[in-house]
């Protein structure tokens, strides 16, 4: 029996007519209403091209014109790339000093990258060194040996596609190094690796958002990729808030509420969305609350979509991290057998910040295996995710050991970035919560803090007659004044009236106690000039 | 049956729980089905469920099963390894990096290597020059730190040169795009312009399935084009008008025509004044060029010459204003062949700010392609020159890719062409074969009844019988009754005979058990 056979037995048959396309993946449809709308106006211009040569082209409208731009990405909107970063780009052509704080982009604000991994890779891209008696001299043999190992789990080197889904020799060591983590095995087969974990987050929600109808639980404040995918798609963002006064917690009863509200509008709700570590909130989810979070996915037949790319960057103890698969497991069935759960994963965060190397995966859970395939089929579109990507990937879950060669150097220069982070947590809320006017949680993990600006009235008005919104006001006055580039609380979502901007922890550690008086001093000032003791924006 | 079972068990167990969420849903599919919110074959986007890529599907996951079993079972079939010929991926099948650019990406990954002094013992001096010119266009030297959406302005200075380099006419890096291959590239501009399924595109038939794919995933309409097989796969705007106005007559609002130059499967390098012709053809219909020219490297006819549809255009006297153009390229083909690196790029001239910005915009979600494949793209644009130290090495590896690739181009077209009831146009360009298959009616018969479509049986029997991958032509387009297969120019050389003289006796043996 050939397996092939369905699909091109139905492609003969259509196939007849010629003018109808010989493939069955893209029929067309048989009726087709002709409405008078814009459309068909403007087709019937082109009409009158058809058969004239000659015909004058100044008549003929654009193509390409704004207003015939697929509806879904117009309204797409990205603000860690917005505004506020376009401003600052102009003001640095100026000749201004810009820190930007608005991408969680570790390398390009001076963070070194581990030494070990780019040997690694260095010797994969150049694979003819390995034969040069000379090589000792510039790599240590134990990047040398992991250097031929990942070489032999490739098909023909880093310049060869591998398998869609990714090598499998590195998803298997993804696979085990899930198991160690969470205590439960692994299975290689259902880890998918893709060009950074944004691919995966956008592969994932194409395959299942078919229509405004179907909404994604979001929580908001939010990572934006979520809220411009879900428009790409043309699905709708079903937002549930989360607590700032707790800490940035999440409680289980406003997503009930917010499920309810959006059926009440007609929206199936098909997933939820969970950051964790935050971001742009930074706050670490407890176990009783992913518990709470699992129990209510399996009542309400939800998938769990969670961001987990933040799992290195804890910079407190009383709540590691603890991924969403392990709680899924430990809850047993019939919870562990039936909830459905994508997880996401990145060489870009953590204390590998490798975010121009476009490194990810993400692993499915209690998936059936035909979408599994259909998943694998829309992978296998774009052929291959980059392979030095996947050598990183392989690299991260699985470090150098103690008794490598390279072990004490990378466990060195890994501690010291992760030290170094958690101090610049706490210097960054510390400054924040010294400011007149701002409140800050504090970043239990992730990149970012998030301070509330209570903004007076003054400034609010100011800002409406300027055409802006208050905080991207703000933070407009704050990147002028001070060449910080942050993004405005706006473009996460935040609940009305109230206003926050996002920084990342990045900016190199010596420079943190300057960055924050300058900010101090900004914030004074914008206060001295607007504040007029007649109240604030609400908290 | 199961899931009523586990549907009830779940409702025991947590007797808080809400009644089936679904009868909520407005979709007819999930009003049926109380799991509708969990991710089933039957809930998902059926954009996705139409969307096929033969290049990758069933006769590919069979031959990795036969590969699996040689290794568990060697002797167990009548041939010791498997041969892709179903996916131009070079390297894969033996093909060595380009040692130059290599080099140069070592370097970038690992910069500390620059202040070393062993490393000029290990890497010529023009790859560590490079580096650093590399080096130091890319802000703070952070090879590791996402880029510009557009991809980092130094090498797109580099790239736009080297597109001025080769067309005569300038080109603005801000025109350019960096992209992890180019396939991302042509989903960006497949989304731009696909509002629903009566946005059309026109495509070649046969076809690279990575249009028709991605146009199924975005909603729209492919609108095909017949290429003409007796005249070499020949481009005609006849046949290109005919089908505009069909679809137009259908209500469908044709946006883009899609030229793929060289073709592929088909082979075909495009003659000037045919690409003035299309050229014409799209500014008088107000269509969007959509030029995939992935393959300009791979030449192997003296008498044709690739010429990109940009400087088809501005040799015209077109400008920016006179027509849209997008120009897709990548390090995947060519004779560099770097698929693994996922670098590409997309040249995007004559669109307005306002949906240039719509553009940015949307590879700003990604928030940017990979490093490495962007040096790589700019590396490819700008090769050593004469006079550099790498120059004649380099020219020495280039040449021998590319006319090994031409003389296996031609054994194995004069090997197809040398079998009963098979046709094969030359490769003129690109890296595939596309012979046409004229099966005896026995075939057909015994394909329609397993089911199969007489290319796919064809191509399932020449796996199984002799390790070689095809992608079968119906997973291209062709027009219905006739029967191709896509075989790749990619073994290495010394191969090719052995693969050869597998073919011939499996068609044989073939044309033997079915003869009419």
């Amino acid at each position: 029996m050939l397996g092939v056979g369905g699909a091109d037995g139905r492609r003969e048959t259509r196939g007849r007519e010629r003018d109808c396309v010989a493939l069955s993946s893209f029929p067309l449809p048989s009726v087709l209403p002709l409405k008078c709308n814009e459309t068909t106006e403007w087709n019937k211009e082109r009409f009158s091209g058809i058969g004239g040569e000659g015909s004058p082209s100044g008549m003929a409208p654009k193509p390409l014109d704004y207003e015939s731009l697929n509806e879904n990405v117009k309204k797409v909107a990205y603000a860690v790339r917005g505004e506020l970063y376009l401003r600052a780009s102009e003001l640095q052509k100026e000749g201004k000093k810009i820190i930007f704080t608005n991408v969680g982009n570790p390398h390009a604000l001076g963070q070194k990258p581990l030494t070990f991994p780019r040997q690694v890779v260095a010797l994969c891209q150049a694979p003819f060194l390995l034969d040069d008696p000379n090589v000792e001299l510039l790599f240590p043999a134990d990047a040398i040996d992991r250097a031929k190992h990942y070489l032999s789990l490739t098909s023909g080197g880093l310049g060869a596609y591998s398998d869609s889904r990714g090598l499998p020799g590195i998803r298997k060591e993804i696979a085990e190094f899930i198991g160690r983590r969470d205590g439960y095995p692994s299975d290689p087969e259902l880890i998918y690796l893709t060009d950074g974990a944004s691919k995966g987050v956008m592969q994932i929600l194409n395959t299942i958002i078919r229509s405004e109808n179907d909404g994604i639980l979001v929580p908001v404040p939010q990572y934006p990729l979520y809220s411009a995918t879900i428009s790409l798609y043309g699905g709708s963002l079903v937002p549930y808030y989360l607590e700032e006064e707790a800490n940035w917690g999440l409680d289980i009863n406003h997503i009930h509420q917010s499920v309810a509200a959006a059926r009440m509008k007609g929206i199936c709700v098909r997933a939820l969305v969970i950051i964790n570590p935050g971001n742009p909130t930074g706050q670490c989810l407890s176990e009783a609350n992913l518990r709470e979070l699992l129990k209510f996915c399996f009542q309400e037949n939800i998938v769990l979509l969670a961001d987990e790319v933040y799992q290195q960057n804890i910079y407190q103890n009383e709540r590691p991290f603890i991924s969403a698969r392990k709680i899924l497991l430990d809850m047993g069935p019939p919870i562990s057998t039936e909830v459905q759960l994508v997880s996401f994963h990145t060489v870009s965060k953590g204390y590998w910040g490798e975010c121009g190397q476009r490194g990810g995966y993400f692993e499915m859970t209690n998936l059936p295996a035909k979408t599994v395939d259909e998943i694998y089929k829309v992978a296998s579109v774009s052929l291959s995710p980059n392979v030095p990507g996947q050598i990183f990937l392989g690299l991260m879950v699985n470090p150098p050991k103690p008794g490598d060669i390279s072990y004490l150097r990378f466990a060195a220069e890994s501690n010291a970035i992760l030290e170094s982070l958690k101090r610049r947590a706490h210097i960054m809320t510390d400054g924040f919560n010294s400011c007149r006017n701002v409140v800050c949680n504090f970043t239990e993990g992730a990149m970012y803090s998030f301070p509330q600006i209570r903004l007076p009235p003054k400034a609010i008005e100011a800002a409406k007659r300027a055409g802006k919104a208050p905080d991207v006001f703000y933070c407009l006055k704050l990147v002028e004044a001070t060449g910080i580039s942050t993004v405005p609380g706006s473009g996460f979502g935040q609940k009305e009236g109230v206003f926050h901007l996002r920084t990342t922890i990045l900016p190199a550690e010596e420079e943190m106690p300057a960055i924050m008086d300058s900010f101090k001093k900004f914030n004074d000032e914008f206060m001295e000039q607007y504040e007029d003791y007649r109240g604030y924006s609400r908290m | 049956m199961r899931r009523f079972a586990t549907e009830r068990a779940k409702r025991l167990l947590l007797a808080s729980r809400s009644p089936p969420s679904a009868f909520l849903c407005s979709s007819p599919a999930a009003a049926m089905d109380p799991a509708a919110g969990v991710v089933t074959v039957d809930t998902i986007n059926p954009k996705v469920l139409k969307c096929e890529y033969a290049v990758r599907g069933e006769i590919v996951s069979h031959a990795q099963r036969l590969q699996q079993e040689l290794q568990n079972k060697p002797g167990f079939h009548p041939f010791d390894e498997i041969l892709y010929c179903n996916i131009g991926n070079p390297q894969s099948l033996g093909q060595p990096p380009v040692t130059f650019f290599r080099e140069v990406l070592a370097l970038c990954d690992h910069p500390p290597l620059l202040d070393k002094s062993e490393t000029h013992a290990l890497f010529s001096a023009d790859a560590i020059a490079r580096a650093w010119q590399i080096l130091d266009v890319i802000p703070g030297r952070a090879t590791g730190a996402y880029s510009h959406s557009q991809g980092i302005k130094g090498l797109r200075d580099a790239i736009a040169a080297g597109i001025a380099d080769r067309d005569g006419f300038p080109a603005n890096p801000d025109d350019i795009f960096l992209t992890d291959g180019a396939s991302p590239a042509v989903h960006m501009m497949m989304q731009l312009l696909t509002r629903s399924e009566k946005d059309g595109i026109l495509c070649p038939i046969p076809q690279y399935p990575l249009y028709s794919a991605s146009i199924a995933l975005h909603g729209g309409s492919l609108v095909p084009y017949y290429l003409d097989e007796s005249t070499g796969w020949g481009l005609e705007i006849s046949e290109l008008k005919k089908q505009l106005e069909d679809a137009r007559s259908k209500g469908i609002t044709v946006r883009a025509l899609v030229v793929i130059n060289p073709g592929n499967p088909t082979g075909q390098v495009l003659a000037e004044e045919n690409q003035r012709e299309i050229v014409n053809f799209c500014k008088n219909q107000g269509l969007v060029l959509l030029a995939d020219e992935v393959y300009q490297e791979n030449i192997y006819v003296d008498d044709k010459k690739f010429n990109s549809f940009k400087k088809i255009t501005r040799s015209m006297g077109y400008g920016d204003d006179d027509i849209p153009l997008v120009s897709f390229q990548s390090v995947s083909k060519g004779y560099y062949g770097e698929c693994g690196k996922r670098g590409g790029y997309m040249e995007v001239t004559g669109f307005n700010a306002e949906v240039r910005e719509q553009i940015y915009k949307v590879a700003s979600v990604n928030l940017c392609s990979n490093i490495s494949g962007q040096i790589l793209a700019s590396l490819v644009m700008n090769p050593p020159n004469v006079g550099d130290e790498s120059y004649e090495s380099f020219s020495a590896e280039k040449n021998a890719i590319l006319s090994s690739l031409a003389r296996r181009a031609k054994a194995l077209e004069d090997a197809f062409n040398s079998l009963e009831g098979v046709t094969c146009n030359k490769a003129e360009g690109a890296m595939y074969l596309f012979p046409r298959l004229r099966l005896p009616q026995k075939a057909i018969s015994a394909a329609k009844a397993v089911n199969a479509a007489p290319d796919a049986f064809y191509a399932r029997r020449l796996l199984d019988a002799t390790g070689i991958v095809v992608v079968p032509g119906s997973g291209f387009g062709q027009v219905p009754g006739t029967w191709h297969v896509r075989c790749t120019i990619l073994p290495q050389e010394d191969k090719i005979p052995a693969i050869i003289s597998r073919l011939k006796a499996f068609h044989e043996a073939f044309m033997e058990e079915f003869h009419d």
